[in-house]
């Protein structure tokens, strides 16, 4: 990865060429589980970036002083302290929208998104550089649960972040907790078939 | 001088199991069990008056845990030879929790009060088949599926992933239990949970690691790979979270994670036979890899909703 990349190309990048949910296919878990609503999705993101731009930040300052045959268990104590971070905040001034998310806050910490960031961008680059990528990733991370939960919130019950825009509910299926899956696979398969349609397209050219 | 301090303990112990049971044996209640969803059956050592028996404010009716709410009756009614009681109540009763029950002026004595619970190992098999089954946190919680999607391709993977998952998560939970208990409750410590139970979790699988690695080369070499893996499992940091909420004793938190881990095993070893079927199938270009996979785990968690009804016991 190389250093010259601007902020703008980062945060793009990590929201569209390497989307950590519909192009890594990581942190599969709330993608599945609570994407049942956009506002759902946003809070989740908010959180997820908070602590992808501050662990990031964080190794990327203390880079030269972590020895790296420890460098695995001390990513993990990092995350884990700014999860708790966010944790105990959202607890105190969102207590609603905490409730909803349940223990999945709690689970950031096992998120393999953020652990991958540091050791492949944030152990190398400098902390200006480490910001932006976080801040890419974790957009991007936001991005992709905000149009799971769109698709569902949409079919499901007819509206979007909680008003009713169609006026009935066309498929009630999409917001019961197993179609998750089904939302999540059909997805990634139109992405496939966009990506596949493009290529063809400039081939033909 | 050690041994006899070991048998005071084990005979100390002994009464401490045995003392409850022969009290209750000795007075006028010779068994009460639940039947239904709101029934309480309670057999008598000898015949009662009807007219005091069937009077529904005789009774008083709650859960040990909560002394304050007391439930509601809707009916008593005497057997035919007058040995036993069927109290209905209004609502279903939560059959895991112990009640207990006061009854007054019953054949004379002015107050008898006693227990009703379920048998203890039955109520710990329930929950090793609700994480198992029920709960399966892969099919209906959603837990744990970076790892579920990238070891399910193969079986010998999956089990080999299943087993040391399993091992690991068993040995956590109850260092995490270990730790919750005496050390972040007393202290009041809650807020570093995750920070403790994560740190826990690393300290079980570098550990398994390594003593596997000197005491069963061959076991090593088989299984070594899947270690890393188990560190990214959201799991294996649900279960002491699910534990340390609850308020769950060992036996509860042996049971949570041995269902857990069996249910991560089961989840891994049924993806991986429809994957070992699904190389073999046509399957259109687009769909090829991961999106043909999340649709057959979604499948399998339409089937898994099928258990929601089930109860053992």
């Amino acid at each position: 990865m190389a250093n010259d990349k601007s902020s703008l190309q980062l945060i793009t990048r990590g929201i569209l060429s390497e989307n950590p949910i519909f192009k890594l296919a990581l942190s599969m878990c709330p993608a599945v589980g609570i994407s049942t609503t956009v506002m759902n999705g946003f809070m989740l993101g908010v959180a997820v970036l908070f602590v992808q731009v501050f662990s990031s930040v964080t190794i990327s300052i203390f880079k030269n002083v972590i020895h790296p045959r420890i460098r695995i268990p001390t990513y993990t104590l990092t995350i884990a302290t700014w999860v708790t971070v966010i944790d105990l905040v959202l607890a105190a001034y969102l207590p609603e929208a905490y409730a909803k998310m349940g223990i999945f806050v709690k689970l950031i910490v096992a998120f393999a998104i953020i652990t991958m960031r540091l050791e492949m961008f944030a152990c190398k680059e400098p902390v200006k550089d480490s910001f932006w990528d976080g801040m890419g990733m974790g957009l991007g991370f936001m991005v992709g649960m905000m149009a799971i939960g769109f698709v569902r919130e949409l079919l499901g019950s007819g509206a979007i972040l909680g008003y009713d825009v169609l006026g009935f509910k066309p498929l009630l299926f999409f917001i019961l907790p197993s179609a998750g899956f089904f939302v999540v696979g059909l997805m990634m398969a139109f992405f496939n078939w966009i990506e596949v349609y493009y290529k063809r397209s400039k081939g033909l050219k | 001088m050690m041994r006899t301090r070991i048998q005071y303990i084990v005979l100390a112990t002994l009464i401490f199991f045995i003392a409850p049971l022969s009290a209750l044996a000795e007075g006028l209640i010779v068994d009460q069990t639940f039947s239904g969803k709101n029934q309480i059956i309670v057999t008598l050592s000898g015949p009662v008056d009807k007219v005091v028996a069937e009077n529904i404010d005789n009774y008083t009716v709650f859960e040990e845990a909560d002394p304050d709410i007391i439930l509601a009756l809707s009916s008593a009614t005497l057997g035919k030879e007058g040995k036993n009681i069927t109290l209905v109540f209004k609502d279903p009763l939560n059959m895991v929790k112990t009640h207990v029950v006061a009854a007054k002026n019953l054949a004379g004595i002015d107050k008898t009060t006693f227990k009703v619970s379920k048998s203890y190992l039955g109520y710990l098999f329930g929950i090793l088949i609700s994480a198992l089954l029920i709960n399966n946190f892969v099919f209906t919680k959603y837990l744990g599926l970076c790892v579920f999607f990238g070891t399910s391709k193969k079986k010998s993977t999956a089990k080999g992933m299943g087993v040391v998952f399993t091992m690991v998560i068993v040995v956590s939970a109850l260092m995490s239990w270990f730790f919750f208990n005496y050390i972040l409750t007393p202290f009041n410590l809650n807020f570093l949970q995750i920070v403790v139970f994560i740190g826990l979790v690393s300290l079980t699988v570098q550990a398994v690691d390594t003593v596997l690695r000197k005491v069963n080369p061959i076991l090593f070499n088989s299984f070594g790979v899947y270690l890393v893996l188990v560190i990214a499992n959201c799991v294996i940091i649900a279960v002491p979270l699910i534990l340390a909420n609850n308020n769950y004793n060992i036996f509860e938190t042996f049971m949570l994670a041995l269902g857990a881990g069996g249910g991560f095993l089961l989840a891994l070893y049924l993806m991986s036979a429809v994957s070992e079927r699904l190389q073999l199938a046509k399957i259109p270009p687009t769909f090829k890899g991961l999106p043909i996979a999340f649709i057959v785990a979604g499948q399998f968690a339409m089937a898994f909703l099928g258990f929601s009804g089930l109860q053992v016991f």
